[in-house]
């Protein structure tokens, strides 16, 4: 399997890490594993609820030391 | 030291000038070579666009010979790079030149990519190049009424240009007494009308108070031409007489050809600005992968940063200081007035009411860039 792509978007006000992640997943592949880091607290539900309208698997949410990773793998 | 630019743009232009006049004596003795190598001998003040595809600038005004903004002590070549042999701390040229340096600054830019939906390029009106900005021009010139649909990929360059072209259609509308025969409707790819949360609570309701509708999460999926709509990823669609967008980018070819970052853009430590595991290369402006506005202001705050570095390398062996990603956006809120957003990595903008007198501040920067571009600034 590929390596996870880390989407760095901790302390992104602009673009933010939901635009963030949509930038970097028009340059994955179908089937990459990717994982957005974020201090923005908005992300941790923005996010999921994104990819569950667009129809990208979510594979997990945790909170660690403030950060916030969105775990994730593109389905299209 | 040999020191090799690459890029003729906003980035390398302020930060050869930067370095050219800091170490200016060590380019005097030979103890410092400095080199930019650029595909194009203009440089193009891209913000101007905005203003070219409303008729209120000229494609002229957008120029400089690239050479006549370089301080003397840059050795400047037109000879874009088309490979980079990092492991041999050298490029090759289009020319057929190979290129040596010690430190590598690569600021290639980014580039519109209309290409990366399906139906975009045939049907949609978009002003980030000279020759789609006419095209904009004179297609707005003859629309006499309809819907005017304003849609934004992602990543794109100048984060506030969906706002300000919004706006300042608002105006241009009214100014030809058509507004009430228009309808403008924009839509944004997250779950407000902007990425910076402060700029969208303020642009909410301006867009209310203006009649301009709105549509968030909404990501140009493919444009039916034919049936003039436009889908989303989302699965919505939205019906247009006429359509504006500002499209997705990509970083330049020769960054995805050569395989230094997904989608052209380079793997970049956000602080030190250096190349993911590569000590001796540089990444500033749209090239980067940092999670930060793609924008002439990001960069020339890179540029005087990596300015005082590299000029710290040279004098004292050690870069001197980090990057706090600083930025400075003015946002146009139509044709008489405007505000701006300033923030950096840990601090969040605060965008005041738009006023008249931050707009004729960004009319005389309009003028002023030159100035900025030549490191006076």
């Amino acid at each position: 399997m590929a390596e996870k792509i880390v989407v760095d978007a901790r302390g992104s006000f602009c673009p933010g890490p939901l635009m963030e992640l949509i930038a970097r997943l028009k340059f994955a592949q179908v089937g990459d594993e990717l994982e957005v880091l974020s201090t923005d607290k908005g992300s941790a539900s923005d996010i999921p609820e994104w990819l569950h309208k667009v129809g990208h698997q979510l594979l997990g949410t945790r909170e660690e030391a403030g950060v916030f990773h969105i775990a994730l793998k593109k389905m299209k | 030291m040999k020191i090799l630019i690459v890029g003729g743009g906003m980035g390398g232009t302020i930060l050869g000038n930067n370095l050219a006049r800091r170490l200016a004596p060590e380019l005097r003795s030979g103890k410092v070579q400095l080199t930019m190598l650029s595909a194009s001998d203009k440089h193009m003040y891209q913000p101007g666009l905005l203003y070219l595809c409303l008729g209120r600038m000229t494609p002229d005004e957008l120029y400089r010979d690239q050479a006549s903004l370089l301080e003397p002590g840059i050795e400047f070549q037109v000879d874009p790079v088309e490979t980079f042999e990092l492991d041999k701390n050298q490029v090759k040229t289009k020319s057929g030149k190979t290129v040596g340096y010690d430190i590598l600054v690569i600021a290639t830019g980014s580039r519109a990519a209309p290409e990366m939906i399906p139906g975009l390029a045939e049907n949609a009106e978009t002003f980030y190049t000279e020759q789609s900005a006419l095209k904009m021009f004179k297609r707005l010139q003859a629309f006499q009424g309809g819907k005017v649909v304003i849609a934004v990929g992602v990543p794109h360059k100048c984060p506030m240009a969906p706002l300000e072209i919004a706006f300042m259609l608002d105006d241009y509308f009214k100014d030809r007494g058509i507004r009430d025969k228009v309808q403008l409707h924009y839509t944004y790819p997250i779950g407000r009308v902007h990425s910076l949360e402060n700029v969208a609570k303020w642009a909410a309701p301006e867009f209310d108070r203006l009649g301009i509708t709105y549509e968030t999460l909404f990501n140009m999926k493919e444009v039916d031409g034919k049936n003039q709509v436009l889908k989303s990823e989302e699965g919505t669609e939205v019906k247009y007489d006429l359509l504006i967008t500002i499209p997705a980018h990509k970083g330049m070819e020769v960054v995805e050809k050569n395989g230094l970052g997904a989608g052209g853009f380079i793997p970049t430590d956000k602080v030190k600005l250096t190349m993911d595991k590569r000590s001796n290369v540089y990444v500033i402006g749209d090239t980067t992968n940092i999670p930060i506005s793609k924008a002439g202001s990001t960069v020339h705050y890179q540029a005087e940063t990596l300015g005082e570095n590299i000029a710290a390398i040279v004098k004292l062996g050690a870069p001197v200081r980090e990057h706090d990603g600083k930025v400075f956006c003015f946002i146009e809120c139509g044709k008489d007035r405007a505000t701006y957003a300033m923030f950096n990595y840990t601090t969040p903008p605060d965008p005041k009411p738009p006023t008249r007198a931050v707009h004729w501040f960004k009319m005389a920067y309009n003028k002023l860039y030159w100035a900025s571009a030549r490191g006076l600034l």
